[in-house]
């Protein structure tokens, strides 16, 4: 139907151009040359142009759920929900939707997403479909460490809300995300395949075009980027979006350098039951890293334990029993005494600057609820900070792991990635309401300028937790105790951590330093990470 | 300029302030979507001064200023390099398009959550050069001919507007305004960005312009506020300090304040509705509509019936 539209506007128009030729001086026809063929040839032209399967205004490498959700926030917007898009993946679940049942187990992989992102979710029209499936709102979120010093209660009602984030399966955001594309009339094409070449010429002096329109004529000009894929198809696009993980094969082949570190810590991730229901995520800083308990709906909670390389392979290969057991040692007793309200000077000695005290502040320390059994396989996965010096060049950009992979600590590392699908999306239509070419680079450096200051901040403060507690030395533990204090009773503070932690605010900068010291710990040190990590990774 | 009277000087009072054009609307009337670009500042520019005697050029006779005509033929190549003479009109273009878009849309009732809205207009951009808001016109749906004085301008636009089948259907002449009056074309929006400020007799143009545009047709004009504020920004500080144009680019005897503009569109039978402002923010480095009209400015008018 567009085509038809499109063909008949523009033989219009080329009818129009016949009689308009009349009009112009002379000088102008000599010199437009190349223009001047009859109406009917270029309309065939433009016909085969249009007709071209294998050129496609984005194409998004990997259709993972940064990618599935960039395409469904094109496919929900109205300037964009033209755009010809390719998907190249060759991850066989985006082919086929085979239903998740309730009775499935629990997928270990699971991603904390903030309020920001649920929002997203919804307005892409893909919430829905996460509700349909097992997942878990959380209002309450108690932080402390084994020192036994302090600790910080967060309560959704503190800031008026609802929830502080909700524990979803990273199969269930995927499938919601495919689930929600097949409900659209989106033109979209999956390539089951890999990237293995992509290819990009630099703008043509304009003397030596040859005026056709043809893809690889296009492609000769620099108007397209050409890839190519394992499987020997090859494609055309406007602008390609890597957003095939941590190792991007796009931001390989783009040239892109990276700045990173990896930590010598590995996470050890699970499912565990209980025998009631949680309804609050729970995160122990440990000796040798943090220990996490994040509801996931139903009985189940999902760990994510921080520890060192060795450490991580005893707990995977010990027996299940005694694997529990370590759990509820170290969400109770184990490594240090429970925290007392009363231990550092109370909350009394930060009524003054209370104001209006938060209702988290009344509440005293609970302690997690046991865990009964394993439920699912344990996971083990190393740390590693990594960050693109760049994020966009003439028709590329990067958008989540394949631009910056973080601390996995407090399951921030996907809401990044969906806040660089949602920018993208929104960059791409601003790009097209005013007409700009979407592959144009001033363009996508707008993405970049809006989304690097958030992540680096984010990488910086999750690698400043991670730096403050790989030293147990005891003044800095009464620090890191005061520091949590501190959030616990100073109610901007905490209500200015929890907007943070929501994706809310977007680049709050006074937060770095707050929630460093609220935190998570020896401000000094952390803020020297901070500007230690953003003097290196290069803006 | 001599067209303009005494009284219309006399006009020239607190420039920026709202209040002085109480029938215009304003930026802030409006929740336009507002669309900031990025940018930082550096180029090299080429010694048009130098240049300038040297050139004999080839230009359409017309109310133009020849020296004029001559700088921009000078760095005509550059026109599409972003990082080139012309990088303040590569990124103050989004933000005139969005200006553009609005006012458009509003005006002609097209759906502005469409991504070609223009579709069916017939637009003419006087003084297109290489072409940098002809293309994204076309893009968003119009039927655009693009006319410049200078023969290398126009060669230029049609090879680069050649490069993509979107835009290879815009029509580029090499001619002016007044000549595409004697040969009665007509257009549903003329638009003349950055461009009154270069020729000799604004109050011409402005009724060329007019005489282009149908009976409620659209007129757009943007250019430099003739205030002290745009003496500082626009000449002192994008010609000698961030070398952003070269230097001679703009004379700031020939800007117009929007009081003045407002009248001598009015004399063309062009009711200014609609104007805004384009602000600089040195510190993110973006351009953005506001209220602010006193260094560069937009306007938006329909032509009456009248004449």
């Amino acid at each position: 139907m567009n085509r038809v539209i499109a063909r008949r506007i523009y033989v219009n128009i080329s009818g129009l151009r016949v009689i308009r030729k009349s009009f112009c001086s002379d000088a102008a026809a000599k010199v437009s040359g190349a223009n001047c063929d009859p109406p009917s040839t270029e309309s065939e032209v433009k016909q085969s142009f249009i007709n071209n399967d294998h050129q496609y205004d984005v194409a998004i490498v990997g259709g993972g759920m940064v990618g599935m959700a960039l395409a469904c926030s094109l496919a929900s917007t109205p300037l964009t929900k033209h755009l010809n898009v390719a998907i190249i993946d060759s991850n066989p679940a985006l082919g086929k939707l085979d239903s998740i049942k309730k009775e499935d187990p629990p997928d270990p992989r699971v991603s904390t997403v903030t309020p920001a992102t649920i929002s997203f979710f919804k307005d892409v029209g893909a919430w829905q479909y996460v509700e349909q499936h097992r997942h878990a709102y959380f209002d309450k979120m108690q932080v402390w460490d084994y020192t036994g010093f302090g600790y910080t209660r967060y309560n959704a009602r503190d800031v008026n809300k609802e929830v502080l984030g909700c524990v979803v399966e990273n199969k269930v955001l995927h499938r919601s995300l495919l689930l929600r594309m097949q409900n659209t009339d989106f033109r979209k094409t999956i390539y089951p395949s890999r990237l293995t070449s992509m290819a990009l010429l630099p703008s043509s002096s304009p003397v030596n075009a040859d005026g056709t329109s043809s893809t690889t004529s296009l492609f000769t000009r620099g108007r397209l980027a050409k890839l190519e894929l394992s499987d020997g198809n090859s494609l055309y696009a406007k602008l390609v979006v890597g957003a095939d993980g941590g190792k991007s094969r796009v931001r390989e082949l783009a040239g892109f350098k990276t700045t990173g570190w990896s930590y010598s810590q590995n996470a050890i991730i699970c499912t565990i039951e209980h025998a009631n229901e949680n309804h609050c995520a729970w995160q122990r800083f440990l000796p040798a890293g943090p220990i996490a308990l994040l509801p996931i709906g139903d009985n189940f909670s999902n760990i994510v334990w921080t520890m060192n390389p060795k450490e991580a392979s005893d707990c995977k290969l010990m027996n299940e029993d005694d694997f529990v057991k370590t759990v509820n040692h170290a969400l109770d007793y184990g490594y240090g005494p429970h925290p007392k309200s009363s231990s550092l000077g109370s909350a009394d000695m930060w009524s003054w600057l209370q104001g209006d005290a938060t209702i988290s502040a009344r509440e005293h320390f609970e302690v997690p609820p046991k865990v009964i059994k394993l439920a699912s396989e344990r996971m083990v996965f190393p740390l590693s900070l990594k960050h693109a010096n760049d994020y966009v060049s003439k028709r590329v950009v990067l958008i989540g792991d394949a631009a910056h992979t973080v601390h996995p600590l407090a399951g921030q590392g996907v809401n990044l990635g969906f806040g660089d699908a949602s920018t993208v999306s929104k960059i791409i239509a601003e790009g097209i309401a005013v007409g700009a070419d979407i592959g144009e680079v001033s363009l996508l450096r707008k993405y970049e300028a809006e989304r690097k200051p958030a992540n680096i901040v984010m990488m910086a403060v999750l690698d400043g937790f991670q730096k403050a507690y790989s030293v147990d030395f005891g003044p800095l533990n009464i620090l890191r105790a005061a520091a949590f204090n501190s959030a616990q009773y100073i109610s901007p503070l905490k209500r200015s951590i929890i907007s943070y932690a929501s994706g809310e605010q977007r680049l709050p900068l006074p937060l770095p330093l707050f929630s460093v010291i609220s935190g998570f710990g020896e401000s000094k040190r952390l803020e020297v990470t901070t500007c230690y990590i953003l003097g290196r990774l290069k803006f | 300029m001599s067209s303009i009277s005494k009284a219309t000087r006399q006009l020239r009072i607190l420039n920026g302030c709202k209040n002085s054009l109480p029938n215009v609307r304003f930026f802030s009337d409006y929740s336009l979507p507002r669309q900031p670009i990025s940018s930082a500042a550096t180029n090299s520019s080429p010694n048009i001064a130098k240049t300038l005697d040297q050139l004999n050029m080839n230009v359409v006779p017309s109310s133009l200023k020849h020296t004029e005509l001559a700088k921009f033929s000078v760095i005509a190549d550059t026109w599409w390099d972003p990082e080139g003479p012309f990088k303040p009109l590569h990124i103050i273009n989004s933000t005139r398009l969005a200006f553009i878009r609005s006012t458009l849309c509003r005006h002609f009732r097209k759906d502005s959550y469409c991504a070609r809205p223009f579709e069916g207009l017939n637009i003419v951009d006087v003084g297109c050069g290489g072409g940098i808001l002809s293309e994204p016109l076309a893009r968003m749906g119009a039927t655009v001919t693009g006319i410049d004085a200078v023969e290398k301008n126009i060669k230029i636009a049609r090879l680069h507007a050649g490069l993509d089948p979107e835009t290879s259907n815009i029509e580029y002449c090499y001619t002016t305004a007044e000549k595409l009056v004697e040969e009665q074309r007509k257009f549903d929006a003329v638009i003349a960005s950055e461009v009154i400020e270069h020729v000799a007799d604004p109050a011409e143009f402005c009724k060329s312009l007019a005489a282009l545009t149908v009976t409620d047709g659209a007129t757009v004009i943007s250019t430099i506020n003739h205030s002290m504020r745009a003496y500082a920004t626009a000449i002192v500080a994008a010609e000698y300090i961030l070398h952003w144009v070269p230097k001679g680019t703009h004379q700031w005897s020939s800007f117009l304040t929007p009081e003045e503009l407002v009248l001598i569109l009015q004399r063309a039978s062009i009711d200014v509705k609609e104007m805004a402002g384009f602000v600089y923010n040195p510190l993110t480095g973006r351009w953005s509509l506001s209220d602010d009209i006193s260094v560069n400015f937009i306007a938006f008018g329909t032509k009456s019936s009248q004449q």
